[in-house]
């Protein structure tokens, strides 16, 4: 058996070598904390962008030209800069707007990601609502209801059956997306790894269960979306 | 009860209502007949503020909803409309269908709301169906879900947009039995409707609408014995044959 370790080179040295495996595995908590803080800003982020995307789609279904221009604006700016540069305008942006106040990286972290996916989410939201027949509006306003409580009433509800595959799709790219945190210190998984493996050079085995743990968190929720959609399929 | 003065109405360059004026008084039963196009729709849509007025006024049970600011929601849950397609909603039982607008518009109870709508399913003969879905009732029955959704606001007026149009042939009669049994009552009620013999038996007052404007305007027996325009003679010698 050791016969056979000895002739495989690569477990030997280089990128992947049984060393640096057992290094990684021997450090393990840096990557469970930087599991935690990515589940933090993520949920903490999608909470934040279901919120945002759900006003901003409403308002690029309204009637109002006014709303729907602001919504319009909103969308475009953040679906057409990388959301990389969004961070950095946040994290510098923040510090002069609140001076003097310590202002933590994960909030930088939610805000980032929960603004970006909020403008992807106020898509799917406006795409969902548009999806239910214009009757389905008359007939609450015509009862008296304001614009706002047949929305909630009446059109999210149904529209809930359309946007909660896209929605769960959204929730996939947000938990990928929180690794921009790595590039201000972020403390997040991407950020662990990283710190991890810079420090020995032991990149190969890092990269590939950080990857994993990515994998862990995002695969039960496409599987999900997939379920969801053939479900809606079915209705 | 419901006063309409001077009122156009323009989809972009197409002039829809033309300097129309009407007065409905409380209790009227007005069935509004005209050819397709003709403005029908959009004249009724104007009562419940759906569509906005380009110009002129429309008064309300002495409120008027053309005025800026006007308190439209509070009017609306006066005035009930039935739609040519109910648009019941399709994610709530029957008897929420009924009792959503009551409860959340309205602030009565659920109890209250409950029991005056179970009232009214029974009034439209659909009291066992209560804990169906929308999806599961025929055409027929949808409508006079709709018909008890809108009776259920306690609506001083009720607008009735063509509501057996979308219905097949067999189904017409039970609806439009419901809604004769309702022109007993003291509802102000408008019709749009192709139904001759509705119009006949529950109309006070029939008015003929071509082009966005009133040709004809009287009671049932004026406007099938007797009428003026020529186009209002054309239009009748085509369904009546
Ligand atoms: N929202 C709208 N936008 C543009 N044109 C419309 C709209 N609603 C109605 N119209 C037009 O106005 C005219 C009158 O429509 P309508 O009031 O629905 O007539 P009716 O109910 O008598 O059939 C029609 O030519 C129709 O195409
Ligand atoms: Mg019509």
């Amino acid at each position: 058996m050791t016969e056979l370790f000895e002739r495989i080179g690569f477990l030997q040295q280089g990128p992947f070598s049984v060393p640096r495996w057992e290094a990684l595995f021997a450090n393990m908590d840096l990557l469970w904390d930087g599991v935690l803080v990515t589940l933090l800003v993520a949920s903490l982020g999608l909470v934040l962008a279901l919120a945002l995307g759900t006003v901003i789609g409403v308002m690029s279904a309204s009637h109002s030209k006014v709303l729907r221009g602001l919504a319009r604006a909103y969308v475009e700016f953040y679906q057409n800069t990388p959301l990389l540069i969004q961070v950095f305008m946040i994290f510098n942006a923040l510090p002069i707007l609140f001076t003097g106040m310590f202002i933590p990286v994960i909030v930088i972290g939610i805000l980032g990601v929960g603004m970006y996916h909020g403008a992807y989410i106020a898509e799917v939201v406006r795409a969902g609502i548009q999806s239910i027949g214009r009757g389905q509006l008359e007939a609450a306003l015509s009862q008296g209801f304001s614009y706002v409580g047949a929305m909630r009433h009446i059109i999210i509800p149904q529209a809930m059956r359309v946007v909660l595959p896209p929605l769960t799709n959204q929730a996939v790219s947000l938990i990928k997306n929180t690794s921009v945190l790595a590039v201000i210190a972020g403390g997040d998984l991407m950020y662990a790894g990283d710190a991890f493996a810079g420090r020995y050079g032991h990149y190969g085995p890092t990269y590939v269960v950080v990857g994993l743990l990515y994998f862990v968190m995002c695969f039960p929720l496409a599987r999900l979306a997939r379920k969801l959609e053939l479900r809606a399929k079915e209705a | 009860m419901i006063e309409l003065v001077g009122v156009n109405k323009h989809f972009g360059l197409h002039h829809v209502l033309k300097d129309v004026t009407l007065d409905v008084p409380s209790g009227q039963k007005l069935v509004i007949i005209g050819p397709s196009g003709s403005g029908k729709s959009t004249l009724i849509r104007c009562i419940n503020m759906l569509e906005r007025p380009s110009s002129g006024t429309v008064t309300v049970d002495g409120i008027e909803v053309t005025a800026h600011r006007a308190p439209i929601a509070k009017v609306r849950q006066q005035v009930a409309m039935v739609f040519q397609s109910f648009n019941l909603y399709p994610h709530k039982t029957v008897l929420e269908n009924v009792t959503l607008a009551p409860i959340v518009v309205s602030g009565v109870s659920k109890e209250e709301a409950t029991e005056s709508g179970l009232r009214y399913l029974e009034r439209v003969g659909l009291s066992e169906k209560a804990d169906k879905y929308p999806a599961q009732l025929s055409g027929g029955q949808q409508q006079r879900v709709a018909i008890a959704r809108a009776l259920n606001m306690h609506p001083k007026i009720m607008l009735f947009d063509e509501p057996t149009s979308a219905l097949d042939p067999e189904m017409i009669q039970e609806v439009l039995e419901v809604i004769i049994g309702l022109a007993q009552g003291g509802i102000t009620m408008l019709v749009v409707t192709h139904e001759m013999g509705f119009a006949r038996e529950a109309a006070d007052r029939v008015i003929f609408m071509d082009d966005g404007m009133i040709l004809e305007d009287g009671t049932p027996e004026h406007f099938f014995e007797n009428p003026q325009n020529d186009r209002t003679k054309l239009f009748l010698s085509k369904i009546l044959r």
